[in-house]
């Protein structure tokens, strides 16, 4: 009997559910179509269609795939066109990823990291009518219809190391890397070169853990996932007596920024350096401790590329961004410019103009060749 | 009273246990056998039970005995009511989920008044996708267009099918091989370092890549079932911990020279030569290769291992009950090593399907997610050679799609993994379904009703209370 009436109460909630959900459903439903067209943009519509396909790190990654798919939307926004992106979650997404983006009609198909390179090379063989770019990787032997954009992004590390060795108050500065490859490594020897150029311009001795650039080999996580194990790295670092950090792993930067604020909160200076994109933009938690950010801008690169695409000026050559033309920078210092001494901002721009005319020299094994 | 009218054995794979607990015992009341399978597997509770429930380990028979008479029954008691209810089920709850989390979708239903047919086109649209993407898509320009989705279905499959093979034979002997991972990457290893080290004329080059892609996988299954035999280190945490070695073992090689291209330090190895890739079967616009028929060979050949061999009767009796499989002088310890190697072969074989069918080269991500997916295709196919075949067919068809409903309905992935989720529990779980549509076969039944009822009714009207 109990468990009858039990049965019956159940059923009538469920009623109830369902008829407050109707009744939610209905008030709702009562707006009006928007109009036929309904377009409110502010460049006429095109039929342009670019696309985009991410690696596994998708397009959240706060890193190369972020900002290579805000690249594509502002794209969309400034240029009319029509915009299709899918997002890998493994490796072996990539072949009918690429293949689907080609079935569906796009122009243009911009693909994130080496790791897509095999995919882009043989659709783009396959598919010689179709457009493609590759950010982060350069192939001598891509076919005529591929775009790399590729980035020196050493020099812009360069000047990240002279800036981290000239705010150091301990001494020692740290960085670790995702996965020991060069889109990785190149972020690691610039800064390894400019401690290193500070050390012999001013006497001192700032000493850098986690790399070793005649070694090829330092701290790694091992992928761009394990944000806790990012954590854990810094934590060491900061217990050896490291101030500042500078994590060269995607999102798994946000382990290192939440061990230094724990630091912080302890009563420890210690200050982090983001990479990619501007970290006090991207990553606004850690902004009280992002000292600045090496940054590679992305999103004009690719919005530009589809500009020339859409206007019929694709050409195969590669992109590199450089200091020199603003493909890759040093990010503003924002919340902490008062942390930086003025006579370290102006040897920073000093340093900057050497490196663009070519006095100072940053060689990297893994800087991109034309 | 409501807990008698919903009971069911399990969430995976019910009807079949009633179907084999009806036909299977002659004499003795269902009743009887299950309480039988209780002491069995347990040596009358001075065994701890098995990991993996008796239930899932006696599947096989089932389709040696699934006659006519059985598939009407199975219409008669609802079951083809319940699959149509489980999957209308998921695509509503899919529906709605998409209602959510797609803007378009909101947008159209704020006027649903206005014109209803708005909201059914956004809430239809990535389902059509879905089929588009693998089955057949009937907007395809020419033949080849509308034939891809069906063999990519293919294509996706056949590593699932083989792991899943190699999962499932591992259930059937009682050992909850999640060891997958790691076998695949290990006969990726292998097979891939022959294809592009090695350079052999065409026929051998390729038939070394999957001799090593089966050592390799049978080495690191085999480990598992030497540390369990030898030292009764449990199957479970034995894989896990090689999955792990495997896939950083794996990333640490290919950092190395040896597994790099010329002058590159990315983390990829150089190609297969094209001597050691499976051939195309349709052509270089599709990527259905020869894997796939040696997908299908493994599956008859795995049936045939349980069904006929003597060896795969010793497999089932050790995971029926490895006690008395001991007493009946069945060499317990030497079958779980052989059945971990063949599962860890067959698993290989997944990983040689990677290297030499679709991605043609060696990379950290090459075994994918496929390990841990064929513990799921195992499962949803009850551990039977031919259900894990169709069980691997409906998870590749589910791996195609997702790629159209992302690239044509621009539903994120992760929704999209959500919906496929759904659509296989609901598949996977009738008595949920059972349950939401207050549907009750047992009522038709009246013999096996007191039967599931007693079998059950304990844990049920606990979780109930």
């Amino acid at each position: 009997m109990k468990k009858s009436l039990r049965a019956g109460f159940k059923r009538g909630s469920m009623a109830g559910v369902a008829t407050a959900g109707a009744a939610a459903f209905l008030l709702a439903g009562c707006g009006a179509p928007p109009s036929s067209s309904g377009g409110s943009s502010a460049a006429p519509k095109s039929d342009y269609t670019a696309c985009m396909v991410s690696d596994s790190g998708g397009f959240d990654d706060k890193s190369f795939n972020q900002s290579g798919y805000e690249g594509l939307q502002s794209a969309v926004k400034d240029l009319g066109i029509q915009e299709k992106h899918v997002q890998s979650k493994a490796d072996t997404d990539y072949d009918p990823n690429l293949r689907s983006m080609v079935q569906q009609g796009c122009k243009l198909t911009v693909t994130v990291g080496f790791l897509l390179g095999d995919a882009t090379k043989s659709i783009a063989t396959a598919n010689p009518n179709s457009h493609f770019a590759i950010i982060d990787y350069n192939d001598p032997t891509f076919p005529k219809n591929v775009k790399p954009i590729v980035y020196d992004t050493a020099q812009a590390a360069f000047l990240a190391g002279y800036l981290a060795a000239g705010t150091s108050k301990t001494g020692k500065v740290a960085t670790f890397g995702g996965i020991n490859i060069p889109t990785v490594t190149i972020f690691m020897d610039g800064f390894a070169d400019g401690v290193k150029y500070y050390n012999e311009k001013k006497g001192k001795n700032v000493q850098l853990i986690g790399w070793d650039k005649d070694k090829q080999d330092g701290t790694f996580v091992g992928d761009f996932k394990q944000v806790d194990k990012g954590k854990v790295l810094t934590q060491g670092f900061l217990d050896q007596g490291a101030d500042i950090v500078l994590p060269v792993a995607g999102p798994v930067g946000g382990g290192a920024g939440s061990a230094i604020l724990d630091a912080k909160s302890k009563g420890k200076d210690a200050k982090l350096i983001w990479v990619d994109s501007d970290g006090y933009l991207t990553a606004p938690d850690y902004k009280s401790v992002i000292l600045s950010s090496v940054q590679k801008t992305m999103a004009t690169a690719v919005e530009s590329v589809i500009k020339d695409d859409k206007d019929g000026k694709f050409d195969a050559s590669p992109y590199i961004g450089t200091l020199a033309n603003g493909g890759v920078a040093l990010a503003p210092f924002h919340d902490l410019d008062s942390a930086v001494p003025a006579d370290l901002k102006s040897e920073l721009d000093q340093l900057k103009k050497d490196i663009i005319s070519g006095t100072v020299k940053v060689e990297s094994k893994s800087s991109p060749t034309k | 009273m409501s807990e008698k009218t919903t009971p069911e054995p399990q969430a995976l794979g019910d009807d079949s246990a009633h179907v084999a607990a009806d036909t299977q015992v002659p004499g003795g009341t269902t009743a009887e056998a299950v309480a039988s399978d209780v002491v069995l597997d347990t040596a009358g509770g001075q065994m701890p039970p098995s990991a993996v429930p008796a239930a899932t380990q006696r599947r096989g028979r089932d389709h040696d005995r699934d006659g006519g008479g059985s598939v009407l029954h199975q219409i008669f008691t609802g079951n083809a009511m319940v699959s149509f209810l489980s999957v209308l089920l998921a695509i509503v709850l899919g529906g709605i989920l998409m209602a959510v989390t797609n803007p378009k979708v909101a947008l159209a239903a704020g006027y649903f008044f206005a014109q209803p047919g708005d909201l059914l086109t956004e809430v239809i649209r990535p389902y059509t996708a879905l089929v588009q993407g693998s089955i057949f898509n009937w907007a395809g320009a020419d033949l080849a267009a509308q034939l891809y989705p069906i063999t990519e279905t293919l294509t996706v499959a056949t590593p699932l099918i083989c792991a899943g093979l190699g999962v499932a034979l591992g259930f059937r002997a009682g050992l909850f091989n999640i060891g997958a991972q790691g076998q695949i990457i290990f006969g990726a290893l292998f097979g891939a370092y022959i294809g592009f080290a090695w350079h052999l004329p065409i026929g051998l080059h390729l038939l070394l890549v999957i001799l090593a892609g089966l050592v390799g996988g049978a080495v690191w299954g085999g480990v598992v079932g030497l540390l369990k035999a030898r030292t009764g280190a449990h199957e479970v945490i034995v894989t896990i911990m090689l999955n792990y070695i495997a896939n950083f073992l794996l990333l640490f090689l290919l950092t190395t020279p040896a597994f790099q291209r010329k002058g590159s330090t990315n983390p990829i190895s150089p190609f297969l030569d094209s001597t050691a890739l499976f051939p195309e079967l349709l052509g270089p616009q599709f990527r259905l290769h020869a894997g796939f028929l040696v997908a299908v060979a493994a599956t008859v050949l795995v049936w045939w291992l349980l069904n006929r061999s003597t060896i795969g009767f010793e497999f089932r009796a050790v995971g029926a009950n490895p006690s008395a499989a001991r007493t009946a002088g069945i060499n317990v310890a030497r079958s779980t090593i052989l059945v971990m190697a063949i599962a860890g072969a067959l698993a290989g074989l997944a990983g040689v399907a990677q290297v030499s069918g679709t991605e043609k080269y060696l990379s950290g991500g090459v075994a994918a997610s496929i390990g841990f997916d064929a513990i799921t295709v195992a499962l949803l196919g009850r551990s039977t050679p031919w259900g894990t075949f169709f069980a691997g067919l409906l998870f590749g068809a589910f791996r195609a799609g997702g790629v159209a409903m992302q690239a044509q309905t621009q539903t994120p992935i992760d929704i999209v993994l959500v919906i496929q989720s759904l659509i296989v529990l609901f598949i996977a779980a009738p008595p949920l379904v059972r349950a939401i549509f207050g549907l009750n076969p047992r009522k038709k039944k009246t013999t096996t009703s007191g039967t599931a009822g007693s079998r059950t009714g304990g844990v049920k009207s606990g979780a109930a209370a």
